[in-house]
């Protein structure tokens, strides 16, 4: 039994644990989230690029590390315990992702290194307005290779270059990559739950639009696309859901109340608890899911669903609740904890909310029980 | 990250299948887990089984070969586990005594009690049970009233246990007792091992809400022990509890009672107005819930296995499976029940579905939250051990026992 990252693996981690520590403290989260111009902090992207993270799961040939999906699995962990303010997960978990999936060899050797080198962002697009995305959400239509339509809300679709877009062409759903620097691309910053992540309206007219995968495909590859994005979006969750843990334990440790650290009374002792059980099970649920990922398992649609399940209520959890251990000061804006609080709801919410989610998990579930 | 046994582990494993498929039977697929059942038929079946695992090799896989055991790793101990869990055994009544018991006589008693009594019970000839928990002390296990007076060579013992699990099968105990009532509650305790027939030991079963009797209360009216059953000194038992509570069994086993599995298909059964109730949605998020606790609490055994099988010993990080294992029982089966609706009253295992398993656990799972630490005291337990939150004010820390403050 060996299901746990490797020596190599927990090294790598260790050195990202390093570089974001002194790379992205809270005051880099909150150059973003306080500055309604920035969608992103350009820095911290240069110099995730230059670590080479950008590609760690993309193959050499493409112009990445080709280091392995667990490894990036790991680095998604570290990320998440800082709230990085870029445009990581768009652009690794989707779009590279939606190219390795579902692209021609043109299309990885043309769009894989400019995302390992950081000259690209990606983003995307699915939702056209409130409620699951569904087949018969889809009103973006392709007609003779041009896209027209609305897609909100797009994370990350301020600041990226490419875009993949789900939409209809001849009554059938398809995955389409666009270039935002088109002249029939509008594009539209709007505000969000978390700052620190950049969301915008893109709207099409007769925009340019190359299909990925096979025509007809779309939705199925956009949940293949959603499997994958899954796992790693689970990593960030631990990490962000396990640091808000550490915050509460910190601020318990040192606050008194009645003459006594509040740490000692059993009310916020299994508070913690519940947060760590919450984290246990959630990091236990993320292995299995980056197992199935890295080796191409045909449990993956089950087990992205169950970790993306648990990690989504593990962070929401763990992040409201260190709110409530922090009390009066972790509802002020200087309190680093709703960093934190906002960025769960973003994360559980990005590639689709706890009931698609939940739903997806059954379906596997009833079909594996019946054969 | 992967699932595979090491070589060494996976030529253990193939060795333990061999021995395994050469002495019991296959379990049938479909076959459930009893909750209890301890009758004299399984009682005999349980002990030739132990006797046979001890001669094959198999039996406390992890004790040295001095004391009749292979000498093996922990991670081959649990590798045996999940193996035995593939065939049709009876069930265990040895845990206690093996697991606790004896390696606590093990560890304090001379070399003549140890010679007499670790090889009958490796061998499953003789049954050790535990006696910690009084009337008033659940939780508190160190707040024990039955108390041992010194008379000579003796020690003269009255008082009375409760919850004393397989008291009523057991041939010797280990007792925890207090000796000096003038000192704080943790410093007057001293442990002993007794003859659980000896004049004065009293068994009653207690009945469970649940219908079976796995526990029992004993009482002690001037049961008479010789200074040569005292395991550690006079006044330190609280030490050796602490030996004996240490070597609780690795907690990497499995699950009891009915699982998400049992109700996804009672509710594929179970007929709505729009098809059945497989297809609501509310069962379905639940249902979605309940599977992903129980895969997270499996693979959270195999992160276990795995610093076992790295030969690092796991923390008490593995007290979130009773939690979570417990609450969960009484949920799915409240829901189970719930979508039987008006049916659900019956608990009839010739017309409830699944021979009532549902109500079975819904009866049982009151106790699963309770034995072997409360949730409150297991959720203590990771807040202080694990996260290393201060541990609670007691109030009768620095006080004498006889002074600190009790109930009735």
């Amino acid at each position: 039994m060996n299901f746990d990252y490797s020596d190599d693996q927990k090294f790598l981690k260790g050195e990202a644990r390093k570089f974001l520590e002194a790379r992205c403290p809270a005051s880099v989260v909150r150059g973003v989230l306080n500055d309604d111009a920035k969608s992103y902090d350009a820095d911290l992207w240069k110099a995730v690029a230059e670590m080479g993270w950008l590609g760690a799961a993309i193959p050499e040939q493409f112009g990445g590390l080709g280091l392995g999906k667990i490894e990036l699995c790991a680095i998604a962990e570290e990320l998440g315990r800082v709230v990085a303010p870029i445009p990581f997960a768009s652009t690794v978990y989707f779009m590279a992702e939606a190219v390795m999936l579902a692209g021609t060899d043109q299309h990885k050797g043309f769009v894989l290194p400019k995302i390992a080198s950081g000259e690209w962002i990606g983003c995307f697009a699915t939702s056209e307005g409130p409620g699951a995305v569904t087949p018969s959400s889809i009103k973006a239509v392709v007609k003779d290779g041009k896209l027209t339509g609305t897609k909100i809300p797009v994370t990350d679709g301020d600041c990226a270059n490419i875009a993949v877009v789900l939409a209809n062409e001849n009554g059938k759903p398809g995955l389409y990559f666009v270039n935002l620097g088109d002249a029939g691309v509008q594009r539209e910053t709007l505000k969000t739950l978390d700052p620190t992540r950049g969301v915008a309206k893109l709207t099409f007219k007769d925009a340019g639009a190359w299909r990925l995968g096979g025509e007809g495909d779309g939705f199925a590859l956009m949940e293949q696309v959603f499997d994958r994005a899954a796992v790693y979006l689970a990593f960030e969750q631990v990490g962000g859901a396990d640091r808000s843990l550490e915050m509460a334990k910190a601020y318990a440790l040192e606050r008194y109340a009645f003459g006594r650290v509040i740490a000692s009374y059993q009310a916020i002792k299994h508070k913690l608890a519940d947060m760590y059980v919450k984290n246990e099970l959630a990091r236990s649920n993320a292995y299995y899911g980056g197992w199935a990922l890295a080796t191409d398992a045909a449990e993956l649609p089950l087990a992205a669903s169950a970790a993306r399940v648990a990690a989504s209520d593990a962070f929401w959890f763990a992040s409201k609740e260190n709110i409530q251990t922090h009390g009066g000061m972790g509802f002020t804006w200087e309190v680093d904890c709703h960093l934190y609080y906002r960025r769960a709801k973003q994360l559980g919410l990005v590639a689709g909310g706890a009931k698609v989610w939940k739903e997806r998990l059954v379906s596997q579930l009833e079909r594996r029980n019946a054969a | 990250m992967d699932f595979n046994d090491s070589s060494d582990e996976a030529a253990y494993r193939e060795k333990a299948r061999a021995w395994l498929s050469a002495n019991a039977k296959k379990k049938r697929s479909d076959a459930s887990e009893a909750m209890e059942s301890e009758d004299n038929a399984s009682m005999k079946a349980s002990k030739a089984w132990q006797a046979k695992k001890a001669a094959g090799g198999f039996a406390q896989i992890t004790w040295p070969k001095e004391w009749g055991g292979p000498g093996g790793t922990p991670i081959q101990q649990v590798i045996f586990n999940q193996e035995e869990a593939n065939f049709d055994v009876p069930p265990n009544p040895f845990q206690i005594g093996l697991g606790m018991c004896v390696p606590t006589v093990m560890t304090f008693a001379d070399d003549a009690t140890k010679q007499r009594y670790v090889g009958p019970a490796l061998r499953g000839e003789e049954i050790w049970c535990q006696l910690f928990s009084e009337p008033a002390g659940g939780s508190d296990v160190a707040a024990v009233r039955t108390k041992a007076v010194r008379e000579g060579d003796d020690w003269i013992i009255n008082g009375q246990k409760v919850w004393t699990t397989g008291a009523q099968f057991s041939d010797f105990g280990i007792v925890l007792v207090r000796t000096d009532p003038d000192l704080p509650k943790h410093k007057g305790m001293t442990m002993f091992w007794l003859d659980m027939k000896a004049p004065g030991v009293e068994v009653k079963p207690i009945h469970q809400m649940s219908g079976g009797s796995s526990f029992n209360e004993v009482y002690f009216t001037d049961v008479r022990l010789k200074d040569s059953q005292r395991l550690g000194a006079v006044n330190d038992g609280w030490k050796t509890a602490l030996v004996t509570l240490m070597n609780e069994r690795l907690a990497v086993g499995g699950s009891t009672g009915t699982q998400y599995g049992h109700i996804l298909e009672l509710a594929r059964g179970v007929k709505t107005e729009g098809g059945t109730m497989l297809k609501d949605g509310g069962f379905r998020e639940k249902l979605a819930d309940w599977y992903v606790q129980t895969e997270g609490l499996k693979f959270t055994r195999f992160r276990t296995m795995t610093a076992l099988s790295k030969g690092q010993t796991p923390g008490p990080e593995s007290s979130i499976g009773k939690v979570i294992a417990a609450t969960q029982m009484q949920d799915l089966a409240n829901a189970a029940v719930e979508m039987e609706d008006q049916y659900g009253i019956l608990n009839d295992e010739e017309l409830s579905p699944l021979k009532a398993a549902f109500q079975s656990s819904l009866l049982f799972a009151p106790g699963l939250r309770i034995a072997g630490g409360t949730d409150e005291i297991l959720k203590n337990i990771i807040a202080e051990r694990v996260l290393g939150l201060p541990g609670d004010i007691r109030v009768d820390k620095d006080v004498a026992f006889k002074d600190a403050p009790t109930g009735r």
